[in-house]
């Protein structure tokens, strides 16, 4: 099943032409969905054909999207419904459907639009849930991601992720970029320009602030930007090489590898700057700190046995257990969300594949097959998962569901792009 | 292998008064093709520092900016996942540390290199050790540690932006660069 939804360039040719051009807008591919993808139809809502910009549309592509849901068709039936009670379980039924999406848009005198949407599970003949929002048309696009997010919850029983961001790096000839999209790739706003490498950005807990590393100082320096401002600060330029930031689940500290003292060693600072504390003493590579959601322990690469492998160091007592075995290359661990198990990347034969592992069972489950794939960031949900991949000399950035069923690509235009990071739930 | 770098820094600290710097210019015209001070990808800023040094070398009295000798030769590679200098490099490294000792006024940067394959956070700090690997070498020879900083580039600043085997051995480096050139 190999589908290009290219509804966002349509959409954003009405509503961003001044700025699209000069930004690198992402495609997404779905190259496989779940197996028991549930069959939903949304109906184009009451009124919305006034806008030029609707919102069935983009709650319909971001649930397809997601590889959840199988989109049923809702030509031809007549009276189109637009309540709740106009639905007629059995016709849609007949048309395979589980369930169905009905809404309406009513223009107030203030020029914001009354938006009423209801989901009905057609199966049981009931309401799952009535929402209803009064918005801008400006606010159409965030407010479908919202309806989208309630549907996804409502019969999948996860959150969803349509309203969150993510962040990543292009490099287009010389330029490097850093950008923070929409989670289905539109709106791109260029966060950071350089003409040196840019990596490793990490949003705080609470979104407002990503880290990242820039080597435009002609060495690696860690710096915290507040995106509302778009002011940035230096908070780790020791001498030597600065890198690796990892934010800590309460956004006030960051990990971060240091050389300043001799190797690549782990430090937990503040993330304003300042009180870098060594947490731990080795002879070997120690980098690619990551917290664990409870704040108590990180997670961490380090070459101490021979090949790069990840470790669990815990911080109240700095106990450090080593946690994968398998091979000669694991690296760049990051925890689910649930504190269960991480995703990582390993190295099998030259290929390069994201896989998890469970802390309790230590079973590792392969999710791509490579043969570049790097750079791993979970969904706040756990669900999904996105990363860099290299097809033909290019980054491309790609998602697989933790369960390794659905695969997505984000195809960018022109640039290359890397180093996803998938924001926090908006708030 | 740590026991195995540091005797094989010994016999070259005992060998260094013997190794003549005229035999090796010979061996490397690569080097001398392209010069090594600045990464060719690196900022326009850059290149405009060193644009005298592929050209005119009639200045003739700073023997870093003369390709004949072998202090214009400003590279160190290494193999895959390895940070062990390879014995062919020590001439390289010993004339560095000579004139480091000579010139207290000089100071230097090694700046570490990864290829492109795997985590870019780790290649980071594989670059690291292998910039500390030719400062301890450096150290040993008598250098100051504190003229001597260690950065890395991971795998961002590649010196051939090719995808295989030839590529990867170039990109697998440790530059030796003097601040203020």
């Amino acid at each position: 099943m190999h589908r290009t939804l290219r509804f966002v360039a349509a959409v954003l040719a009405l509503t961003l032409l001044p700025f699209a051009a000069a930004r690198a807008q992402l495609t997404i591919e779905i190259v496989g969905g779940a197996g028991t993808a549930i069959p939903i139809s949304i109906v184009p809502f009451g009124g919305e054909s006034v806008f030029p910009l609707g919102i069935s549309g983009i709650v319909a592509a971001d649930l397809a999207r997601s590889g959840m849901f199988r989109l049923i068709g809702s030509d031809n039936v007549n009276p189109r419904p637009v309540r709740a009670d106009d639905v007629k379980s059995d016709v849609w039924r007949a048309r395979g459907a589980d369930a169905v999406v009905v809404g309406s848009m009513q223009p107030l005198p203030d020029g914001r639009v009354d938006v009423r949407v209801a989901l009905v599970d057609v199966v049981k003949s009931s309401t799952l849930t009535t929402m209803n929002y009064t918005v801008k048309p400006a606010q159409f696009r965030a407010t479908a991601h919202k309806i989208a997010d309630v549907i996804y919850e409502k019969l999948t029983g996860d959150p969803g992720v349509f309203s969150t961001r993510i962040a990543y790096i292009t490099k287009s000839g010389p330029r490097y970029q850093l950008l923070v999209a929409d989670a289905d790739g539109s709106d791109p706003q260029t966060i950071v320009t350089s003409n040196e490498p840019l990596l490793s950005p990490r949003w705080s807990p609470d979104g407002t602030r990503i880290a990242y590393v820039s080597l435009e100082a002609k060495k690696p320096v860690v710096y915290v930007q507040n995106l509302a401002t778009g002011s940035r600060q230096a908070v780790a330029n020791f001498r030597g090489s600065n890198s690796s930031p990892a934010w800590s689940p309460d956004g006030r500290r960051l990990a971060v590898t240091l050389t300043k003292d001799g190797g690549s060693q782990l430090y937990v600072m503040n993330a304003d700057g300042g009180n870098a504390q060594r947490v731990m003493s080795s002879s070997a590579i120690d980098t690619e700190a990551y917290f664990t959601p409870d704040g108590q322990s990180i997670l961490f690469t380090s070459d101490r046995g021979g090949s790069p492998q990840i470790y669990r160091l815990t911080l109240g007592s700095g106990a450090v257990e080593r946690l994968t075995f398998d091979g000669s290359y694991n690296v760049s661990a990051r925890p689910y969300p649930d504190g269960k198990g991480f995703v990582f990347v390993r190295r099998d034969g030259g290929r390069f594949q994201i896989a998890t592992q469970d802390f309790a069972t230590r079973q590792v489950q392969v999710l791509t097959s490579g043969p570049g794939d790097e750079s791993p960031s979970l969904a706040p949900n756990g669900k999904l998962i996105l990363y860099a991949n290299e097809v033909g000399g290019r980054g491309i950035l790609a998602a697989v569901s933790s369960d390794g069923r659905v695969k997505q690509r984000l195809i960018g235009t022109g640039s290359d792009v890397r180093e996803p990071a998938w924001g926090p739930y908006a708030r | 292998m740590k026991n195995i770098l540091f005797a094989a820094m010994a016999l070259m600290v005992l060998a260094g008064c013997s190794t003549t710097p005229t035999e090796a210019p010979v061996e490397d015209k690569s080097a001398m093709a392209t010069p090594a001070t600045t990464p060719s990808t690196g900022a326009s800023t850059t290149g405009t520092n060193t644009a005298g040094v592929s050209g005119a070398t009639g200045s003739g009295t700073d023997p870093r900016k003369d390709p004949s000798n072998i202090l214009y030769k400003r590279s160190v590679y290494f193999d895959f996942d390895s940070f062990v200098v390879d014995p062919q490099y020590k001439s390289i490294i010993e004339a560095h540390a000579k004139y480091l000792v000579a010139n207290p006024a000089a100071k230097v940067t090694l700046q570490g290199h990864a290829d492109e394959r795997g985590s870019r956070e780790y290649n980071i700090a594989l670059g690291q050790k292998r910039a500390d690997a030719v400062k301890r070498m450096m150290t040993l020879l008598g250098v100051r540690e504190t003229i001597v900083e260690t950065v890395s580039f991971g795998e961002e600043k590649s010196k051939n932006p090719g995808h295989d085997e030839a590529a990867w051995a170039e990109n697998r480096r440790v530059d030796i660069v003097y601040v203020g050139e």
